[in-house]
């Protein structure tokens, strides 16, 4: 599957300024690790020390926070929009 | 001169300038203001804060900010009422309610537009933007129109027609969008980034903006003579509030506003429909999960809470206490506000004043202890939380005759009145 992977301000150092990237992968984790390896220095961004996404960090799939699906288990179909988005903001 | 040192980093400690920035770029957790507090404390006094203007701003000092003219509607300096009625009601003993009702647009929030707007149009923006529950629109739009600023308003498509109108009766941009708050609110998180020239006030300006909630702490200090309450108790929506809250009082042992450091208990109230802290107060948790809210509370109907993990913290660390209401007993509380006190809250008031109850209910919130609750909202803005169940009492011809058919009203003296052409009590 080829997903698009959007990519917020904080982290578009990573990505020579590009907001999206597309990258390989059948679920977001796969999808976020592919990631790490086109662009190296997401993951230690992304992950905690357990490999789980860090307390700050949310992610979208289709404009669904995957804490509502499968969390990096949660299935991606091609063509689809995958979302980094910083947890703090709103309220 | 402000006394801003710069940003730090919650999680990380990782240090940043004083700009338009929210989120540390490696660990993406929230950024705080840091202050000197030595300097602070060389120049604050009672005095000289009893000296400033009667808004926010004679706080000066202590916020992240400073003006000469500051974008101002005259947040702040809202009345801290005693609540004796309400407190025999539930069982207490010294009971305030900070009324927030009374601000320019009718709700906290103008404390925390002013200082995010007056951040902005010193870092240099020209546009007001957020995402919002209501009241923040209302205030961001408000605010705007008085700086000259041009502003953008994003929220939910199901919010209350008052929010709505109060909104866009300022002559900005108000986008309805089909989703939740939390859809409106990972709208405005991506936008940031699309629109870097634009003060998102509560995400790439929410540092600063933040700090403005730290003036409820300062003004309840200060109105009860400079001593602080033993328990205060704090509607959660992102969670920001109460953090903030805590951190004022924090911050008035810290400069020496107070004779001493305070320790005030931090308890949270939450709506049943949307209580992600309160599950995770009640579980024991160490996460936040998040939920679908669906709550008459709109205005604290946020699922995805920024600040929850702080504020479930603060209220852990204050020996606080945290609960959910139903909306049957958020309209029970905004009623039993009116009816004792004569405030008209909003949901959040509501909710504020329901957990209040179950919380001195169930003994977390002591007849011992001197208590604020506050209420952050008017009434005005959810009427139709309410309706059709409040309205008139009965409906008449205009005749004496059915006026005496249909009205007995209980006077003090105990019994049905029949005044006649008796004169009234001197």
């Amino acid at each position: 599957m080829t997903v698009s992977v959007r990519i917020p301000t904080q982290l578009r150092t990573l990505t020579a300024g590009a907001g999206e990237v597309q990258v390989e992968g059948s679920t977001v984790g796969e999808v976020l690790h592919a990631l790490d390896g086109a662009h190296p220095g997401f993951a230690p961004r992304l992950f905690d020390d357990d490999g789980g996404l860090r307390r700050f960090v949310n992610v979208f799939v289709a404009d669904e926070d995957v804490r509502f699906l499968d969390g990096l288990a949660t299935t991606v179909t091609d063509g689809q929009t995958v979302s980094i988005v910083p947890a703090v903001a709103g309220g | 001169m402000d006394h801003v040192t710069g940003l730090r980093c919650r999680e990380c400690g990782r240090q940043f300038p004083a700009e338009a920035l929210h989120v540390c770029d490696y660990c993406f957790g929230p950024l705080e203001v840091d202050y000197d507090y030595r300097g602070i404390a060389a120049v604050v006094s009672r005095g000289r804060i009893a000296e400033g203007p009667r808004s926010i701003w004679r706080y000066r000092d202590l916020l992240p900010v400073d003006d000469d003219a500051p974008v101002d509607l005259g947040a702040g300096f809202t009345p801290l009422v005693r609540a004796d009625r309400l407190a025999a009601e539930l069982g207490l003993g010294e009971l305030w309610i900070k009324d927030d009702t009374a601000n320019p647009t009718g709700s906290f929030k103008d404390r925390v537009v002013s200082v995010a707007l007056t951040k902005a149009r010193q870092l240099g923006f020209k546009v007001a933007a957020c995402a919002s529950t209501g009241n923040l629109a209302n205030s961001v739009a408000a605010h705007a129109a008085r700086a000259g600023m041009t502003s953008v308003v994003l929220i939910p498509h199901d919010l209350e027609t008052a929010k709505v109108t109060m909104t866009a009766v300022y002559g900005g941009t108000v986008v309805s969008v089909e989703g939740t708050y939390d859809d409106v609110n990972r709208l405005c998180a991506e936008l940031t980034s699309e629109r870097p020239t634009w003060a998102f006030v509560n995400v790439n300006i929410r540092t600063y903006y933040a700090e403005g909630s730290k003036t409820l702490a300062f003004e309840v200090a200060e109105q009860l003579g400079w001593e602080a309450p033993d328990h205060v108790v704090v509607p959660i929506a992102s969670g920001s509030q109460l953090t903030k809250v805590a951190k004022g009082f924090a911050e008035l042992g810290e400069v020496g506003l107070l004779d001493r450091r305070p320790s005030v208990r931090i308890s949270g109230a939450q709506a049943a429909g949307c209580s992600p802290v309160a599950t995770a107060f009640a579980e024991g948790a160490d996460a936040i999960r998040p939920v679908k809210p669906s709550t008459i509370a709109k205005s604290l109907a946020i699922g995805n809470p920024a600040d929850g993990w702080y504020a479930l913290s603060a209220i852990r660390d204050s020996g606080g206490g945290c609960a959910a209401v139903t909306d049957d007993e958020i309209r029970a509380g905004i009623r039993l506000l009116a009816r004792t006190e004569g405030i008209f809250a909003e949901t959040a008031g509501g909710v504020t004043i329901a957990t209040l109850a179950k919380l001195a209910a169930s003994g977390v919130v002591r007849r011992d202890e001197r208590v604020v609750a506050l209420v952050t909202g008017h009434g005005l803005k959810t009427v139709e939380a309410l309706s059709p169940g409040t309205g008139p009492t009965v409906t008449i011809a205009p005749t004496l005759s059915a006026f005496d058919e249909a009205v007995t009203v209980v006077d003090d003296l105990g019994g049905s009145e029949d005044r006649g052409a008796t004169p009234p009590p001197a």
